[in-house]
C-alpha cells in the first residue's frame, strides 16, 4: 500500500531535516571552515520552516497525514501543533544567533553544531504534531541524542564533558523509563495512537498494570522538563554546557517535553485523569520550591536561570492539575511567554559572557554603566521572570496560571505558588539590583557581537508585544 | 470616554521614558522632574475643579476600552468621591517631592525622577482602575520603584530594608490576587462598577475572598501584626521616599477596602469585621508604644503611621457612614500630616547628620526657630488636636465605633472604642515627648555615647558655634553611607542652616491644607459622603 503524504503538513520538520543535510554537505566542500555561512544557511532554514508554520496557521484547518485505515493519524497539525511548532522555531532563530556569538571564537567546529542543532530543531518541531505514542518517543529522542552532543562539543572544557555525560545517563535512563511505560500501555490496548488509546481505557476498569503504565510515562516526561524529583542534572548541565545549548535546553527541549506530556496526557490518557492529576499537582508544587529554592543561593547566573527554569517549569505544569476546563491552554500561554522572557535572559547573559567574570553574579554589578542596553535589558527579562511590572508579560502569564488553579478549585496549590513568586522575587531583583549598583572598577565599554545584539533585540521586542498585548497569545493558544 | 484619566497617566509614564532618551545623559532633569509633576497637579486641579460634586457616588471622567479579552481585563478608570481627593493628594504629594529635590540635589537625579515618575503613575493608576486586574497590574507597578528608591537612595541599612519591602508586599498582593481570582471565578466579571452592584457571590466564598484580598490590603496599609516591614522601609527610605510611601503608597491599602473588600463582599466584610477592627486597635496602642521605645526620629514617625492607619482600618470595620467617612478622612489627613513631618524629619537629619533624639538634643526652637515650630506644627497635628485635619478621622472613628453596624456586636466595638481612646491618649504622650527632648530645653550637647567619628565631632563642634549658612547641599545619605561613591560634600561641615526657600514652597501646602481641613472638614466629607453611601449600600442589606 502506497500511503499519500501531505508534504505541506510535514513542511517545516521536512525543512530542517533538508537544512540539516545541506549544512552537512556545505561543510564538507566549502573551503575553508568558517563559520558564517553555515550559519546564514541554518538560519534560512529555520526561517523557511517557519515560513511553512505561518501559512499553514494563516491557512487553517487541520491537516492529518501519516494515517492508517481504522487507527488514527501519527501526524496531525492543529492549533496546538501551530503554537508550539512557532515557539520551538522562533526560540532556533535566537539559539541560531547566539550560536554564531559562541562560534566565532573558532574552538567548536561549526558544521558539526549546525548539523545538531537543526536535527534537535526538527524533533522539536515534529513532537508537537506526533500523535502516536512510536512517533512521540522517536521525535523526543531526537530532541535530546543530538543535545548530548552539543554540550560535549566543547571539547577542550572539562567541565562541558561533564555535564555532556551527566545528561545522557539521566537522559538515556528517563527514556527507558518511559519506554517501558510505553510498552505496557500498547500491551494493554493493542494501540500505539493516541485518541484509540484513549476510547480504549475509558472503556474497561484501569487495572493495576495502567497506573504503573502512567505513572513511568509521566515520570520519563518528568526527566526531560526537569521536574522534581527528577531535577538534579539542571544546575551542572546548566553550567557546563555552552550558553546557546543552555537556552536550547530551557526552552526548546522544555518545550518538546511539555509538548509530550501534554499530548500524552489530554489525548492520550484523559480517562485517568483521577490518576494523574493528584500526582502533577504534588510534582508541580514540588518543582517549583525546589527550584526557587536551589536558585536563592547561587552565585553563578547560569546555575541561577537553571534552577530559577525549573521553578517556571512548576508553574507551567500547575494548570495540568485541573482536570476541567483549558488547563492546557494556560500551560501553553506560559510555555510560550516564559520561553520569550527566558530566553532573552539567556541572550543577555550571552552577550555578556565575555566581559563578566566567569558568569557570577557578581561580575554583573554596575552592568548599567559599562553596558546600559544590556543591563535594562536583563533587567526587564529578568522582572518578567520575577512576574512584576514592567514585566507584565510575566504578571500576565502568572495570573493565567493562577486563574486556571483557582477556577479548578486546586487552593492549597495557588497558595504555595504564591508563596513561590515571592521566594522566586527574591532572586530576580538581587540580580537586578546587582545591575544597577555602581561597581568599583570595572571593565570599559565593550560593544557585543552583532549577532548576540540581534539576539537580544528579538526577545526583548517579542516580550514586550506580549507585556502590551498578551492577547497575542492568549488568543492564538485559547 | 474621557481623556483626563489617561492624560493623567501618560503624562508622568511619557514623562519617565522620555528621560531614557540620550539626550538627557548626564544632565541634572530637577527642573524636567518639577515640569512633569508640574503638569500632572494641574492636570489633577483640573479633575478636581471640573468634577461634578452633585454626583459624587456616581463614576466620572469614565475610560473603558478593551485591552485584554482573553484576560477579560478592560481599561476602565474612573473618578467618584473616594477616589478624587487620594489622587488629588498623589499628585500634590509628588510634585512637592520634585520640590523637594530641587533645593536638594540628590546623586543619580535622572535616575531619582525617572523612579519618581514611575512610581506615581502606579499610585495614581491605582486609585483611578475600576477593573479588578488593572488595579492589581497598577498595585505591582508601584513595587519595583519604591524598591529602587530605597535600595538606591537609602541609608546605611537600605539594602536589607529594601528587600524586606519588596518581598513582604509581593506576598501581600500575591494573596490579594487569588482573592481577587476567586472573585472573578464566582461572579465572572472584573468590573469593579458592576461588582459593586451586587453578583450573588455566596457568603462563604465571600468570607475567603475577603480574608485574602484583606490580608494583602492590610500587609499594604499596614496593619498590626503585618506591618513589620514598614518601619525599616520608612526609617532607611529618603525624605522623598518616605514622604511617599508613607503619604500615598500606604493608601493604596486603605483605599483597596473602600473600592473593593466592601462593596464588592459586604457579606465576609460584615463577618470578618470584627476581626478587623480588633487588629486595628491592637495596631493603634502598639504603633503609639512603639513610638514611645523609639530614639531615631523617623522610625518614631514610621511607628506612629502603624497607630494612624489603625484609626482609619477601624473606621473601616465599623461599617457605618461615619466610620467608613472617617477612614477616607484619616487617610487623606495621614498623607498630609505625614508627609510634613517625614519632610521635616528629613530637613532635620540633613541638618544634624543624624535623626536620633538623645543626639540631636533639645533647644530646636532657638536653634532653628522655623524648622522647630513647624515640626512642633506637625506633630500637634498628627496627635489629632482639634482645629487640625488629624483630629476629625480619630474622633469619627470613635464615634463610629461608638454605633456599628447593625451586624456588628456593639459592645465589642464599645470595647474597640475606649482601646482606641487610650490610644489617642498614648498618641499624645509620644508626640509631647518627643516635642519636650527636641524642640524645647536648652540646645546644650547632652551626655551621650562617645563620639567616634570626624563626623560626629564636626557635628558636635558645628552645635556649639555660629550657624552659618552654607549654599552647597550636602546630601546627608553621603554621611551615613561611607564608601559609596558619587557623592559629594564629605568634607564640608553639616549645615545648621534654618529652613530654605523650596523646603517652605514644599512644606506651606500641606500646612495650608491641613489647616484648611482642620477647619473645614466639610470639604473633604462632602465629597466622600455620597460615594461612601454607595459602598455601603451591600452591608446589611
Amino acid at each position: 500500500m502506497i500511503q499519500s503524504i501531505d508534504y505541506v503538513a510535514i513542511g517545516a520538520p521536512l525543512a530542517l531535516a533538508l537544512t540539516a543535510g545541506l549544512v552537512l554537505l556545505l561543510d564538507a566542500f566549502l573551503p575553508r571552515r568558517t563559520p558564517g555561512p553555515l550559519g546564514l544557511v541554518t538560519l534560512a532554514g529555520v526561517v523557511v520552516a517557519g515560513g511553512f508554520v505561518a501559512a499553514q496557521a494563516l491557512g487553517g484547518g487541520e491537516r492529518r497525514t501519516f494515517c492508517t485505515g481504522g487507527g488514527g493519524c501519527s501526524f496531525v497539525v492543529d492549533g496546538f501543533t501551530l503554537v508550539l511548532s512557532g515557539l520551538v522555531l522562533g526560540a532556533g532563530v535566537v539559539v541560531v544567533l547566539l550560536s554564531m556569538t559562541e562560534l566565532a571564537e573558532r574552538r567548536i567546529p561549526p558544521g558539526e553544531w549546525y548539523f545538531l542543532l537543526l536535527c534537535a530543531l526538527t524533533g522539536a518541531v515534529l513532537l508537537p504534531a506526533a500523535r502516536d505514542l512510536a512517533t512521540l518517543v522517536v521525535a523526543l529522542e531526537l530532541v535530546s541524542l543530538p543535545v548530548f552532543a552539543l554540550t560535549a562539543l566543547k571539547r577542550y572544557d572539562g567541565r562541558a564533558s561533564e555535564a555532556a555525560l551527566k545528561l545522557f545517563l539521566v537522559s538515556v535512563i528517563s527514556t527507558a523509563v518511559m519506554l517501558f511505560g510505553v510498552s505496557l500501555l500498547y500491551g494493554l490496548t493493542g494501540t500505539l495512537y493516541l485518541e484509540p488509546l484513549s476510547t480504549a481505557l475509558s472503556g474497561a476498569p484501569a487495572p493495576g498494570a495502567v497506573s504503573v503504565a502512567v505513572v513511568l510515562v509521566l515520570a520519563g516526561f518528568a526527566f526531560k522538563v526537569a521536574a522534581v524529583p527528577f531535577h538534579f542534572w539542571a544546575g551542572d548541565v546548566y553550567q557546563g554546557a555552552p550558553v546557546p545549548v543552555a537556552a536550547l535546553l530551557s526552552v526548546v527541549s522544555k518545550a518538546a517535553g511539555f509538548a509530550g506530556l501534554i499530548l500524552v496526557l489530554t489525548v492520550g490518557l484523559p480517562g485517568q485523569a483521577a490518576l494523574w492529576a493528584p500526582l502533577i499537582a504534588v510534582v508541580a508544587a514540588l518543582t517549583m520550591t525546589a527550584g526557587n529554592v536551589l536558585a536563592l543561593r547561587q552565585r553563578a547566573a547560569l546555575r541561577l536561570l537553571a534552577w530559577s527554569s525549573v521553578a517556571q517549569s512548576g508553574y507551567i505544569l500547575a494548570p495540568l492539575a485541573v482536570i476541567a476546563g483549558s488547563a492546557r491552554d494556560a500551560s501553553v500561554v506560559y510555555l510560550v511567554i516564559y520561553a520569550a522572557m527566558n530566553l532573552g535572559a539567556f541572550a543577555v547573559v550571552m552577550a555578556v559572557s565575555r566581559t563578566a567574570a566567569r558568569g557570577e553574579l557578581d561580575g554583573y554589578r554596575g552592568l548599567a554603566f559599562r553596558r546600559p542596553g544590556a543591563a535594562v535589558a536583563l533587567a526587564f527579562f529578568l522582572l518578567c521572570l520575577a512576574g512584576l511590572p514592567p514585566g507584565l508579560a510575566g504578571l500576565f502569564a502568572k495570573v493565567v496560571v493562577f486563574r486556571q488553579i483557582v477556577e479548578g478549585g486546586l487552593g492549597w496549590l495557588a497558595v504555595v505558588m504564591a508563596v513561590n513568586t515571592v521566594i522566586g522575587l527574591y532572586y530576580y531583583i538581587a540580580w537586578t539590583a546587582r545591575l544597577f549598583t555602581p561597581a568599583p572598577a570595572g571593565p570599559g565599554r565593550v560593544s557585543a557581537p552583532v549577532s548576540a545584539v540581534l539576539a537580544v533585540g528579538i526577545a526583548v521586542l517579542v516580550t514586550l508585544a506580549f507585556s502590551v498585548a498578551p492577547q497575542l497569545v492568549l488568543s492564538v493558544a485559547g | 470616554m474621557s481623556w483626563l484619566p489617561i492624560a493623567m497617566l501618560a503624562v508622568p509614564l511619557v514623562g519617565a521614558a522620555v528621560l531614557l532618551l540620550p539626550g538627557f545623559a548626564g544632565r541634572t532633569p530637577r527642573r524636567y522632574g518639577l515640569a512633569v509633576s508640574g503638569v500632572t497637579l494641574a492636570l489633577a486641579v483640573v479633575l478636581a475643579a471640573t468634577f461634578d460634586y452633585g454626583h459624587a457616588a456616581r463614576m466620572q471622567f469614565e475610560t473603558d476600552l478593551s485591552w485584554i479579552p482573553g484576560l477579560a481585563l478592560r481599561f476602565h478608570l474612573g473618578v467618584d468621591g473616594v477616589s478624587l481627593p487620594l489622587v488629588v493628594l498623589t499628585a500634590l504629594l509628588t510634585f512637592l517631592c520634585f520640590v523637594h529635590l530641587a533645593g536638594r540635589p540628590s546623586r543619580r537625579p535622572r535616575a531619582l525622577v525617572f523612579t519618581l515618575l514611575v512610581l506615581e503613575t502606579g499610585v495614581i493608576g491605582t486609585f483611578l482602575a475600576l477593573d479588578l486586574l488593572l488595579f492589581f497590574v497598577f498595585f505591582e507597578v508601584v513595587l519595583v520603584p519604591m524598591y529602587f528608591v530605597i535600595a538606591v537612595w537609602g541609608g546605611p541599612g537600605r539594602r536589607a530594608a529594601a528587600v524586606k519591602f519588596i518581598l513582604y508586599t509581593l506576598l501581600g498582593s500575591a494573596v490579594m490576587l487569588l482573592g481577587l481570582l476567586v472573585v472573578w471565578a464566582q461572579a465572572g466579571t472584573l468590573d469593579m462598577v458592576a461588582l459593586a452592584q451586587g453578583h450573588g457571590i455566596a457568603r462563604s466564598a465571600q468570607i475567603v475572598a475577603f480574608l485574602a484580598i484583606g490580608v494583602g490590603l492590610a500587609v499594604k496599609a499596614p496593619m498590626w501584626p503585618l506591618h513589620t516591614w514598614l518601619p525599616d522601609a520608612h526609617t532607611e527610605a529618603p525624605t522623598v521616599g518616605s514622604v511617599l510611601l508613607a503619604g500615598v503608597l500606604l493608601k493604596m491599602g486603605t483605599y483597596g477596602f473602600a473600592r473593593i473588600a466592601i462593596p464588592i463582599l459586604p457579606e465576609g466584610a460584615a463577618a470578618l469585621a470584627p476581626w478587623l477592627g480588633a487588629f486595628a486597635v491592637i495596631g493603634i496602642v502598639y504603633g503609639s508604644l512603639a513610638c514611645l521605645a523609639q530614639r531615631d526620629l523617623k522610625r518614631m514617625i514610621a511607628y506612629s503611621s502603624v497607630g494612624h492607619m489603625g484609626f482609619v482600618l477601624l473606621g473601616f470595620a465599623t461599617l457605618t457612614p461615619v466610620g467608613v467617612n472617617a477612614a477616607l478622612f484619616g487617610n487623606v489627613a495621614h498623607g498630609l500630616i505625614t508627609g510634613l513631618l517625614f519632610f521635616i524629619a528629613g530637613a532635620v537629619k540633613d541638618r544634624y547628620g543624624t535623626a536620633d533624639m538623645a543626639r540631636l538634643g533639645g533647644g530646636m526652637l532657638s536653634r532653628l526657630p522655623y524648622i522647630g515650630s513647624l515640626l512642633t506644627f506637625a506633630c500637634v497635628a498628627s496627635l489629632g488636636l482639634p482645629g487640625l485635619a488629624g483630629f476629625w478621622g480619630e474622633m469619627l472613628a470613635l464615634f463610629g465605633a461608638f454605633r456599628p453596624a447593625a451586624e456588628l456586636s456593639r459592645p465589642l466595638f464599645l470595647v474597640f472604642m475606649v482601646i482606641g481612646g487610650v490610644g489617642t491618649v498614648l498618641t499624645a504622650a509620644y508626640f509631647l515627648r518627643m516635642l519636650s527632648r527636641v524642640t524645647h530645653g536648652s540646645p546644650a550637647v547632652p551626655e551621650g555615647p562617645p563620639v567616634t567619628s570626624a563626623e560626629e565631632v564636626r557635628e558636635v563642634l558645628g552645635g556649639e558655634g555660629p550657624v552659618e549658612p552654607v549654599a552647597t547641599g550636602t546630601v546627608v545619605a553621603a554621611v551615613a553611607a561611607p564608601g559609596a561613591p558619587g557623592f559629594g560634600g564629605l568634607g564640608e561641615p553639616p549645615e545648621r542652616r534654618d529652613v530654605t526657600a523650596y523646603e517652605l514652597a514644599a512644606w506651606v501646602p500641606l500646612v495650608v491644607l491641613i489647616l484648611i481641613f482642620g477647619l473645614w472638614p466639610k470639604a473633604l466629607l462632602a465629597t466622600t459622603t455620597p460615594a461612601v453611601q454607595a459602598i455601603l449600600r451591600g452591608v446589611g442589606a
